[in-house]
């Protein structure tokens, strides 16, 4: 059965004066689709996730989700989306359950209170519910931000590195309730992370970018054989390094 | 506009307030303070045997409405500088809050600790000094609003040039009240300034308010020279919003364009 368009993004560019730091980015994501995001420090990720969230305004280009336009229609599309980012703190003289509270208020949340018992039952935050986010750590305040990423069952989900700084079982925790949503909901999802064994793991197909264009583009399983690599994070090292050997192989 | 939205950015406010009764006890103690402050002036200058003259009247009334607008003022400061410092911009602006939703709430932030500030310092004035501030009338209504709406649309010119800046200018919002108290004749008539000064007052709607005050107060009734000033003073406060509401609407843009809502904390820009 053909899956559903969530996200097309059309010859997305960004320019700061005479910088270029994305170049006509194009690409789609379907219902229950993960993409990863890679590339080294400055490509441009960030760039086009902040262009997706709305908060920041291309220099050219489109970006649709469900059929509309960011531009046109950007409250009723950011009701249907959110993301979580690991520059992106939650508000830490709030609780957890304050900080919910004012997210679910945000995005217009049904059932606010039932969806917030939900997700610290789901994210084990039922016991910190009282505390003021300032006070967790860096685990406690992942799950945070995923909850509040999750408030309003987003059919299309940003992920800005979000395991970053997590030790590996926090960060398998993370990965799994990410997937496991995505499975049960059909959400796509657009994941950026310089930890490759992760891309591997939950991503369907990843996106290389580098100096802000789509350098390739593939099966994160099969991408590296096809250019010579052992693995992933070695494909990563010479995207990083050599660009534009790869550009014109 | 969605009243949930824009009550998320309220009580977002409200949690943060009432989290620590030193929060609570910042925002009224200088309205306190200000009271008893000019209350002892006021009760001395009286003493000194100007019988025909109520210093308590004349001055405590003025003390009371500057101090609820200052605090609208400076309501709509804290509650944006809150979000700068725990960098909360980009959670809210890429959520479905439109801007004009956050500007609304934080005018209701500012517009609830306004009030509250007001009734607190009418009530002090009323136990320390026997001084009833709702003696003027009902006039105080306009008066009130006047003072509301120009407090509202400096609270956003300082927000904006913040927004514009970065952080950093900051500074520029603490020491706007006292400014404008100069020009406002809020402590005397603006007959009192040199004339080339008396220039900037005409374009203040605060001035209208606090010329229009001591006039109810000596002569006891309104007269057609208030009425005027209401009008004038109306008129000015409703424009002032209108354009500091729009230039902060322009800023967000400029930054949705430069990037630097994504980047905005205290030590990027």
């Amino acid at each position: 059965m053909e899956k559903n368009g969530i996200l097309n993004i059309r010859e997305l560019t960004k320019e700061y004066g005479t910088h270029r730091a994305v170049d006509r980015v194009s690409f789609s994501l379907k219902e229950g689709e993960i993409i990863g995001l890679l590339g080294p420090n400055g490509a441009g990720k960030t760039t086009i996730i902040n262009m997706i969230l709305g908060i920041l305004e291309p220099t050219e280009g489109t970006i649709e989700v469900l059929g509309r336009t960011l531009k046109k229609d950007s409250a009723a599309i950011k009701k249907r989306m959110n993301f979580a980012a690991v520059y992106a703190h939650m508000p830490a003289n709030l609780t957890v359950r304050q900080s919910l509270i004012v997210f679910g208020l945000l995005y217009e949340v049904k059932n606010l209170k039932e969806r917030i018992s939900y997700l610290l039952n789901e994210f084990d935050l039922v016991e910190l519910a009282d505390k003021k986010t300032g006070v967790l750590s860096s685990g406690e305040m992942s799950r945070l931000s995923l909850a509040k990423a999750l408030i309003n069952e987003p059919c299309l989900l940003l992920l800005d590195e979000p395991t970053a700084s997590l030790d590996p079982s926090v960060s398998r925790l993370i990965r799994d309730k990410i997937k496991a949503y995505s499975e049960r909901t059909g959400a796509a999802i657009l994941w950026t992370s310089h930890n490759m064994n992760e891309i591997e793991a939950v991503c369907d197909e990843v996106l290389f970018l580098s100096r802000g264009r789509i350098l390739l583009k593939g099966n994160p399983k099969t991408l590296p054989m096809e250019y010579g690599e052992r693995n992933l994070e070695e494909l990563f090292i010479a995207v990083a390094r050599e660009p534009l050997s790869l550009w014109e192989g | 506009m969605s009243l949930k939205r824009i009550s998320a950015v309220f009580l977002r406010q409200m949690f943060l307030i009432t989290s620590n009764p030193t929060r609570v006890a910042g925002i009224f103690i200088w309205l306190v303070i200000d009271v008893l402050q000019w209350g002892f002036i006021s009760r001395y200058l009286t003493s000194l045997g100007q019988d025909s003259f109520s210093f308590v009247t004349v001055i405590l009334g003025a003390i009371i409405l500057w101090g609820f607008m200052s605090r609208i003022q400076i309501g709509i400061l804290m509650a944006f500088m809150e979000d700068i410092w725990t960098q909360n911009l980009i959670n809210y602006f890429a959520s479905p809050l439109k801007i004009s939703e956050y500007l609304c709430g934080l005018i209701m932030t500012a517009l609830t600790t306004g009030t509250i500030g007001f009734f607190i310092m009418a009530v002090i004035a009323g136990i320390g000094f026997g001084y009833t501030i709702f003696k003027i009338g009902l006039i105080i209504i306009p008066f009130m609003v006047i003072l509301l709406v120009f407090g509202i649309s400096i609270g956003i010119l300082i927000v904006s040039i913040i927004f514009r800046l970065g952080p950093a200018a900051e500074w520029l919002g603490w020491p706007i009240p006292v400014v404008l108290s100069l020009f406002s004749g809020v402590y005397f008539p603006i007959s009192t300034l040199p004339e080339p000064l008396r220039v900037i007052s005409i374009f203040l709607p605060s001035v209208y308010v606090f010329e229009s005050i001591r006039v109810v107060i000596t002569e006891g009734h309104l007269n057609s020279m208030v009425l005027y000033n209401l009008s004038s003073g109306l008129i000015l406060s409703v424009s002032y919003l209108l354009i500091t509401s729009a230039f902060f609407i322009h800023i967000y843009k400029k930054n949705l364009q430069s990037g630097n809502i994504a980047r905005f904390n205290a030590e990027a820009l």
